[in-house]
């Protein structure tokens, strides 16, 4: 397959969830399955995108390919020469896989959803949104510019802003998607600046235009201080979309949309979409910047495992865990370690998928209940559901022969790597506390879902497995979630193809502001591969490191989570009691949203009622002293209308009328009238004629 | 005193005020008809007179002549339009026929 064969194949799969969108969107009431419309174009794409991966892979291994055109030409502009706007699509290795990866998943929300769904009064409406949805991810995906970046961006808000509020009649559910909504628009004010200053000075959204204008030294307004500043404005858009500290709010609330929504927007839709920005713009991040990203990554990733412990409800268990690793993957970034944070976010995306499906399985099974207390024992009633959830839940705490596995021990090595070269030990010790707090809230989770004895016996009595059509979706993402589609071998992941086609690109910044391991070492500037070897054996070390401490925090967690919940020997609630004040603090989530709500919520309520006042008072007063005013005019106007103009139009009709009447009275008809007439004008006429 | 244009024309202008008050004042349409004659012949006297002591040959008894032809001929129009008044309106009151169309 050639190149633009290829190139075409990636724009029709990029359009393809937009067909069914349209479809479902004006006609859905009118089809009758209308799921089938929706689903038959994610299959097309899924089977078109892997056509595009295996030959992307096959035959381009290092080639980016990019379709590209002038979208707007301003001719040229003063002061600023030739100005135009490019658009186009960009397929590497990078995007082609994550296409691949959001149809998977993609594909198997919807068909999760069929029976999850059935007898929503807006069903087609549903999988129209989910369309549009996978449809504006992929342009995130696959752009090769900022601006369109942004564009797909603020779609995917929209579309998650649908989604999250498709019950609207609920008012939480309501409140959920306007918090999304709003929370992710403050990191896109970062973001958007980034954007505007990049622009301003390059005149080009296009990413590699700017990677190259940056890697020949020619840095933003001169300075590197907006070099670092442009790169931490951008990732503020990841903040919000990733939902990292401090914007991670929103994403716990998202709950409250349908489960296989919330599947899609944890997996490989939406908060993918800040990961795959940051990977995306890696290579023009400064040290400082790189620095900034991590923190920000590792305290997210602390500051949610920690909440998760506590919770009681399934999704928002899932969600905590969803930020968590989120945050490893931003830290993973910032610590330079670009390959796994993009393998944990494709190993991420299938195993959080499927642990959402397969809360949505066992919440379908037990009648909307969403609350672990009321389960137990239920492993019984939904075996399937349970085994497909024990996979997951292994890969998420990262045991080996899982996919998460090698994806986790990789971060984890990279941030022991990177202590040991900068000497941040802050990371690395951040992400091992938290790999064992995974182990133990996700097997917490299980333990109370799926064993012990039922605690809600009525719900459990009805409680049933899932359908074929919910099943299939976990199976294979259970599958997915095994080492083997990513390696050979369960250990090490550098054999397997994932390692040889996703390179880590050196950094473009110049030499005094990247992390030296970053640059460009002489001896490999053929290929991408950048590391010195010094660094390549230090990572290879820090990673069987890695791997030992990381299998005991694991095996840590989950021990303590199977002394306290499966044996019982230390009680729950003794332990809460114990340390209540940690375990509140816990509950209420960092009070976060208490904080928010009194502090930035409380000023916007209190500066709009100022605003309101203002515009109550003074520009209302305004506006009606005008309307007085004008009324005033108009009614003295219309005074004048009615008696003096129209007093003049009336008194020359009944001035007409008067003489009307008297001149009517000559005509009579008779004949002998008319002839005294005729003799009277002759007589008056011939006194005239006399006189002259 | 002997007889001179003026008592001609004087004789004349009695004649047509008669036949005018005739016109302007009678209801019947055959008076109204009778004074249009007296019109008419007031102004043959008129020709006759003047062509009589002018200097205009015959011409004048010639007119007068064509005049007492032509008001044969009105005569027998007229009084045939008003025997169909009367057909259609029963009447030949002319104060009464003021209608133009019916």
């Amino acid at each position: 397959m050639n190149e633009n064969l290829l190139i075409q194949l990636s724009a029709i799969n990029l359009f393809l969830p937009l067909i069914g969108f349209i479809i479902l969107i004006f006609f859905g009431k009118r089809i009758s399955r209308s799921h089938l419309v929706e689903i038959s174009t994610i299959f097309l794409g899924l089977l078109a995108s892997i056509v595009v991966v295996h030959q992307k892979l096959s035959y381009y291994e290092i080639k980016d390919l990019v379709y590209e055109f002038q979208w707007i030409d301003f001719g040229k502009v003063p002061f600023l020469g030739k100005l135009g706007i490019n658009l186009g699509i960009q397929v590497d290795n990078v995007s082609a896989i994550m296409m691949l990866t959001v149809y998977i998943v993609s594909f198997v929300v919807h068909l999760f959803s069929i029976k999850y769904m059935e007898g929503d009064p807006r069903y087609s409406r549903y999988f129209a949104y989910l369309g549009l949805f996978t449809f504006s991810m992929l342009g995130i995906v696959l752009t090769h510019n900022f601006l369109m970046m942004y564009i797909f961006w603020e779609l995917v808000g929209l579309s998650s802003y649908l989604l999250i509020g498709f019950w609207f009649e609920k008012q939480s559910a309501a409140d959920a998607a306007k918090k999304a909504f709003i929370v992710n628009r403050i990191g896109d004010i970062g973001f958007f600046l980034g954007i505007l200053i990049l622009f301003a000075h390059y005149h080009t959204f296009t990413f590699s235009e700017i990677f190259s204008q940056i890697s020949q030294g020619n840095l933003p307004f001169n300075s590197g201080s907006v070099l670092t500043l442009v790169g931490i404005l951008i990732f503020c858009g990841a903040i919000g979309k990733s939902a990292q500290f401090p914007l991670h709010v929103w994403l716990p609330d998202a709950m409250e949309g349908p489960t296989p929504v919330s599947a899609l927007i944890h997996a490989a839709t939406m908060v993918a979409a800040g990961v795959y920005l940051v990977a995306r713009i890696f290579v023009m991040l400064t040290s400082d910047a790189l620095l900034f990203i991590a923190s920000i990554g590792a305290i997210t990733a602390f500051i949610s495992a920690t909440i998760a412990i506590t919770q009681t409800d399934i999704k928002r268990i899932l969600a905590y865990s969803t930020v968590s690793q989120l945050g490893y993957m931003i830290m993973s970034l910032g610590v330079g370690a670009y390959f796994f944070a993009f393998l944990h976010l494709i190993t991420h995306a299938f195993f959080k998928a499927g642990l959402f499906l397969g809360s949505g399985s066992v919440i379908h099974a037990m009648h909307h209940e969403q609350d672990i207390r009321f389960m137990g024992g239920l492993r019984k009633k939904l075996p399937i559901t349970y085994y497909t959830f024990i996979i997951f839940t292994l890969a998420i705490s990262g045991i080996p022969l899982t996919s998460g596995f090698l994806s986790k021990d990789g971060i984890l090595g990279g941030t022991l790597a990177f202590a040991q070269l900068t000497g941040y030990w802050f990371f690395p010790v951040i992400g091992f506390f938290v790999a064992m707090l995974t182990a133990f809230y996700m097997f917490r989770l299980v333990i109370l879902t799926f064993h012990g004895e039922p605690r809600d016996y009525q719900k459990f009595e009805h409680a049933h497995e899932s359908p074929t059509t919910m099943l299939i979706p976990l199976i294979s993402l259970a599958l997915l979630s095994i080492f083997i589609f990513f390696s050979p071998n369960p250990l090490n992941i550098e054999t397997g193809w994932f390692y040889k086609w996703i390179q880590t690109p050196h950094t473009i910044v110049p030499k005094e502001m990247a992390f030296p391991f970053m640059i460009q070492s002489e001896i490999s500037s053929a290929h991408k591969i950048i590391h010195s070897k010094v660094y390549t054996e230090i990572v290879h070390h820090a990673h069987s490191t890695a791997m030992i401490i990381s299998l005991i925090m694991a095996g840590l967690g989950i021990l303590l989570a199977l002394i306290i919940y499966q044996w019982r020997i230390i009680s729950a609630d003794k332990l809460a009691l114990k340390l209540s004040l940690l375990y509140k603090f816990s509950l209420n989530k960092w009070y976060f949203d208490e904080l928010y709500s009194k502090t930035f919520v409380a000023f916007t309520i209190g500066l709009s009622k100022v605003l309101a006042w203002f515009d109550l008072k003074i520009i209302d007063g305004i506006v009606n002293g005008v309307a007085g005013v004008t009324r005033w005019f108009s009614a003295s106007s219309g005074l004048f209308d009615n008696k003096v103009i129209d007093g003049a139009v009336n008194l020359t009709a009944s001035f007409t009328g008067f003489f009307g009447l008297i001149f009517r009275k000559l005509q009579t008809g008779k004949v002998q009238t008319y002839l005294v007439m005729v003799l009277t004008g002759i007589i008056i006429l011939f006194f005239i004629i006399k006189s002259i | 005193m002997s007889v001179g244009l003026y008592h001609f024309i004087t004789l004349s202008a009695i004649l047509f005020s008669m036949g005018i008050f005739a016109v302007l004042t009678r209801k019947n349409a055959i008076q109204v008809l009778m004074g249009i004659e007296l019109i008419l012949n007031s102004a043959n006297i008129n020709f006759v007179a003047f062509a009589r002591y002018g200097n205009f040959g015959y011409n004048g008894q010639i007119v007068a002549l064509f005049v007492i032809i032509l008001a044969a001929a009105e005569a027998a129009i007229a009084l045939a339009i008003v025997l169909n008044i009367y057909k259609h309106f029963n009447t030949v009151n002319v104060d009464e026929i003021d209608r133009l169309k019916e």
